[in-house]
């Protein structure tokens, strides 16, 4: 299974598992793939053959289009903008036409969509986290196009699959009437037909108290099964990938798809925001714990916020204390010069409570103890303002996380004005932002105010391209890129040339190795 | 601030030893970033004597009993005498080595609890795989031990004495060989109980009683009314019928369901789950996830259930609203602001009414035309409802339910800061149920000597037929346990018969 013979093709079949020794005797065929619809669940691999260049130029089109979904996800489009900002990227790299539009290209198109899928399974089933990424967002992309999708076609989609569901008969409709109505909200213009699943297949309905529970049985609105589709798509998508990842080392091959695939599944890693060890300023400046309230001036505002607490309070809880510790280290602060650090920040704790509570957490986080696994990943990376935006809120007490989406406006504002920024139309701005959850748009905003003069400098005298005044998606990237800027004259432009000129040396810092 | 120390068992105890669970210490890391909020501040056990925390992996490793670390009372039984000095002149009784071995040696029902964790007589991974979390005196915390039968549990017990031990998953290989293993993901968890936790310090924005630690047979109503609701949504809801409902030791109560569909559950399941039954939450008052109309039929039984309790053990036994300052909170949680005006102005006038005359002033003065003009008395009937549900609908630490690694304090296991035994609760009797009558650990070996007092005439034979548990008023509680995981057996002994025959049936169409 999952080889790939010496012809440029993919003939990965699960159905080979059943019976492996009859397939390799058989004659291959090649039946022309038919797709009767536009949607796919992607079940069976395609065994047709392709040129090695179709091969990475349609995973490399479909790549395009997981990338832009992922930015949308990034910048907090709600799902009205980001169908809107999808559509003729889709267009442009991944067009796939509904039935009743008659074109000639249909089945091309869906061939390109299935091939894509599988060559795109195949590069990021190595890892856990790029299959999981993936996973994510061919998630998004079926959700995106089953809703651009004509209905009757939808349906019939829905139809073909075989899902183990069943319609409530009349009776029971009769006699749960009252409660089904009150569980499932329903409205009045709404079909009053429902169906029966065990629970564990909608847990999300669960979870939001949208369907009726008996004993074990969901009862779910018709209108639930677009959703049920997609998470039993995402589900089996996810076990597929493992699948994947447990055949790939056997995979038979003549060296040709390999470089392809580890090509496709690097480029796919770039986009994030991942943690990257230029963003420390390692070699510009040796930081000091004594210098960490100078620098201070160049944090975000997250890390701002967990500083002026520390230096308010004297303590930080758990998880701030996390957060400001991997940022600190992304900067380049020495696991020594972060004790010391804290040390001498938690002024008001006995050295012996130091040690006890404290002292283990700071040297765990930086992979000096615990276990093999965090020693050789050199600990935790750094958080992403992914990681930030998605984790779950402080409660009382607490002030790890984005100030932007942890704090209410008012508050936010307050800080803001604290910190210095009380400049009125960017506060209008980063209050528009926050309300439409935007949270790191307002940080940029925030950011390109902050450095305004520095930054039409560096645009104007062209010391700087433009990708290097992108979006802000990381920390340890906006304390760089500050500190860079408000120290233009002191480290020559011919030096810094920001990222890549520090030879960034592959495999960032803190980036946990897989094992 | 090691448990140790608490002075007395009504004491204002550390906060580490109340009825919580200890989510993933640093031991393991890669969880341990996702480590809940009670960590903040509390001392990481291992932590708590800080020579042993660095050899604390290897410790359990190889099982040897260094004296260099190991909290010396644990091991050497001549040590217990002189325990450390730092918390020898305060340590209650019952947190005695001693007295905890006299207890695990007689009183404490391994067999049935080998029996309910194992789901059959003769050991299976079920137990072989899970893992314990021991917490010696001294603080120490020891995760990631397992035994191959009750016997070898027992013994360990006996031997460690530890204050408590916590319940966790069965893992997919014996937790003890997890080093063993080249892919560090190929450990991880695979079956635990469903179980809930519900908290007293929850529920301090409403009750007026006591506070933090302290409970009153007043405030233990909230527990009995957060037993009923929850418990007839996991039976009625999703048709679970092995449910344990355990008192936490203190001031609150755990649950643990043991029916195979809840034990496979993974984190998204529980997540649901847990979230389904979540409504109010503990620490911000007033902050309700919005209450869609109409009522889920959840949300509605849970409000017939609890519609009496809110009349008798609410308005009358803690009169939330008494003085004026506590009114305020009801007249925030009133969204039209003619009536909660009017209201203000009718108690400013005459104070010291009670909450029950309140609650009942709101529908008089709504009916004498304090409304505006587009609040509806559809409205008013429903921000009711959404009042008694926030004073009366359970407050659950939903994390202790979310998580299939979550460790929990087991059934029977001294509650180190009271003494007391935690017992299962019968919710047949539900409202019989005084925690204040619990036995404590200390009783309970007094009652073995005082039975043997009064037994002296009886011969040698008879006496042994009567085990020592039975000689205390540890004896129903074990009972009830007993029948629990009879029950439990037999149905999973039904259902593997049930799937064999299946598998049978399959494989004849072959």
């Amino acid at each position: 299974m999952l080889a790939v013979t010496s012809a440029p093709r993919i003939a990965s079949n699960k159905r080979t598992v059943v019976d492996a020794r009859r397939q390799q005797f058989a004659k291959t065929r090649h039946a022309p793939e038919e797709y009767p619809h536009r949607l796919n669940f992607y079940l069976v691999p395609p065994a047709g053959d392709i040129a090695l260049e179709q091969f990475e130029e349609w995973a490399i089109a479909r790549l395009k289009v997981l990338g832009e979904l992922e930015s949308c996800q990034f910048r907090n489009k709600t799902p009205a903008e980001t169908d809107e900002h999808m559509k003729p990227v889709l267009d442009k790299y991944m067009r796939l036409s509904s039935n009743a539009s008659r074109s000639g290209e249909v089945q091309d198109e869906r061939k390109r969509d299935h091939y894509s899928h599988w060559t795109l399974r195949l590069a990021f089933s190595s890892t856990p986290d790029l299959r999981q990424r993936f996973a994510r967002l061919e998630t998004q992309l079926l959700k995106l196009r089953m809703a651009s999708d004509d209905a009757r076609e939808r349906r019939a989609f829905i139809d073909s699959l075989s899902m183990s569901w069943e319609t409530l008969s009349e009776e029971e409709k009769i006699t749960w009437l009252d409660q089904l109505k009150a569980a499932t909200n329903l409205k009045r213009d709404e079909e009053e037909s429902w169906f029966k699943v065990a629970w564990e297949k909608v847990p999300e309905l669960v979870e939001r108290r949208q369907c009726l529970l008996k004993r074990g049985v969901a009862y779910v609105h018709v209108r639930e099964q677009q959703t049920m589709v997609i998470n039993e798509f995402s589900r089996q998508l996810e076990t597929g990938l493992e699948l994947a990842a447990r055949n790939l080392p056997r995979m038979d091959e003549d060296n040709r798809l390999s470089p392809i695939l580890h090509h496709l599944s690097q480029s796919f890693v770039a986009p994030d925001a991942g943690y990257s060890e230029s963003s420390s300023i390692g070699d510009i400046t040796t930081p000091t714990a004594a210098a960490i309230d100078g620098l201070s001036q160049h944090f975000p505002l997250c890390m701002q916020n967990l500083h002026r607490e520390l230096r308010k309070n004297s303590h930080l809880k758990h998880f701030g204390r996390l957060q400001y510790t991997l940022f600190l280290k992304g900067i380049g602060l020495s696991l020594q010069e972060c004790i010391l650090f804290w040390r001498k920040s938690f002024k008001l704790i006995a050295d012996d409570k130091f040690k006890s509570d404290y002292l283990y957490n700071i040297r765990h986080a930086y992979g000096d103890v615990g276990g093999d696994s965090n020693r050789r990943g050199r600990g935790y990376t750094p958080y992403s303002c992914q990681k930030l935006l998605t984790e779950p809120a402080p409660s009382a007490g607490q002030t790890h996380g984005c100030p932007y989406r942890t704090y209410n406006p008012d508050n936010l504002l307050s800080l803001l004005q604290s910190v210095g920024v009380s400049d009125r139309t960017l506060l209008q701005g980063v209050k528009e932002d926050v309300g439409k959850q935007r949270y790191h748009i307002a940080c940029n905003r925030v950011f390109d105010y902050a450095h305004k003069a520095q930054i039409k400098k560096v645009k104007d005298e062209g010391l700087w391209s433009a990708s290097e005044l992108d979006l802000v998606l990381h920390p340890n990237a906006y304390f760089k890129r500050s500190f860079l800027l408000k120290n233009l004259g002191k480290v020559k432009a011919g030096d810094l040339g920001v990222d890549g000129a520090f030879g960034v040396s592959s495999g960032g810092a803190g980036e946990k190795m897989e094992e | 601030m090691p448990h140790a120390v608490s002075p007395s068992p009504d004491a204002e105890a550390p906060t580490n030893v109340g009825d919580s669970y200890m989510s993933d210490a640093p031991a393991a890391p890669l969880e341990s970033e996702e480590a809940a909020s009670e960590t903040d501040d509390l001392p990481t056990p291992q932590n708590a004597t800080p020579g042993a925390s660095k050899n604390l992996e290897d410790m359990f490793d190889d099982d040897s009993d260094d004296d260099e670390f190991s909290s010396s009372a644990a091991t050497r039984p001549d040590a217990s005498s002189q325990p450390e000095p730092r918390s020898a002149p305060s340590k209650p009784r019952y947190a005695e080595p001693d007295t905890l071995r006299q207890f695990y040696s007689r009183i404490f029902p391994f067999r049935p609890l080998f029996q309910w964790l194992n789901h059959s007589p003769t050991p299976q991974p079920d137990f072989q795989n899970r893992e314990f979390a021991f917490v010696l005196p001294g603080g120490a915390y020891i995760r990631y031990q397992s035994f191959a039968s009750a016997d070898l549990f027992r013994k360990q017990c006996i031997q460690m004495t530890p204050e408590r031990f916590e319940i966790g998953p069965q893992y997919s290989i014996n937790p003890r060989d997890r080093k063993t293993l080249r892919k560090a993901s190929a450990f991880r968890p695979v079956m635990k109980e469903l179980v809930f936790d519900i908290d007293m310090t929850d529920y301090d924005p409403i009750r007026t009683c006591c506070s933090g630690a302290a409970i009153c047979s007043k405030c233990w109503q909230f527990i009995t009314m957060a037993i009923q609701v929850v418990d007839a949504a996991l039976r009625e809801d999703f048709g679970f019928q092995h449910i344990l409902w355990v008192y936490s030791g203190r001031r609150g109560a755990h649950a643990w369901i043991s029916d195979k569909r809840a034990r496979e559950m993974d984190d998204t399941k529980r997540k649901a789950l847990a979230n389904y039954l979540v409504l109010v939450s503990g620490n911000e008052q007033g902050k309700k996830t919005g209450i869609k109309r109409p009522l889920h039929p959840h949300i509605d039984r849970s409000l017939k259930i609890l519609n009496p309790y809110f009349q008798t053990d609410v308005l009358a036994d803690q009169d939330p609203w008494h003085s004026s300052e506590h009114a305020e909170k009801l007249l925030a949680l009133l969204p039209d602001k003619t009536l909660a005006t009017a209201l203000q102005k009718k108690w400013d006038s005459s104070p010291n009414r009670s909450s029950n005359q309140k609650w009942s002033d709101i529908d008089t003065v709504a009916e004498a035309g304090n409304l505006s003009a587009t609040f509806t008395a559809k409205q008013l009937v429903e921000a009711k409802q959404d009042i008694r549900l926030e004073y009366t609908y359970p407050r659950l630490d939903a994390e202790v339910s979310k998580k299939l690694n979550h460790l929990l304090k087991s059934p029977f296991v001294v509650h180190p800061g009271t003494g007391r035994v935690c017992v299962p609760i019968d919710t047949r009797s539900l409202e019989a149920f005084d925690p204040f009558s619990v036995p404590t650990v200390t009783q309970l070996l007094q009652e073995i000597d005082e039975w043997d007092k009064a037994h002296v005439g009886m011969s040698e034979e008879d006496r042994s037929k009567v085990q020592d548990w039975q000689r205390t008023s540890l004896k129903p509680y074990v009972e009830y346990f007993r029948g629990y995981v009879a029950s439990l057996l037999k149905a999973e002994s039904a259902g593997k018969r049930g799937r064999e025959e299946e598998g049978g049936g399959e494989t004849m169409e072959f």
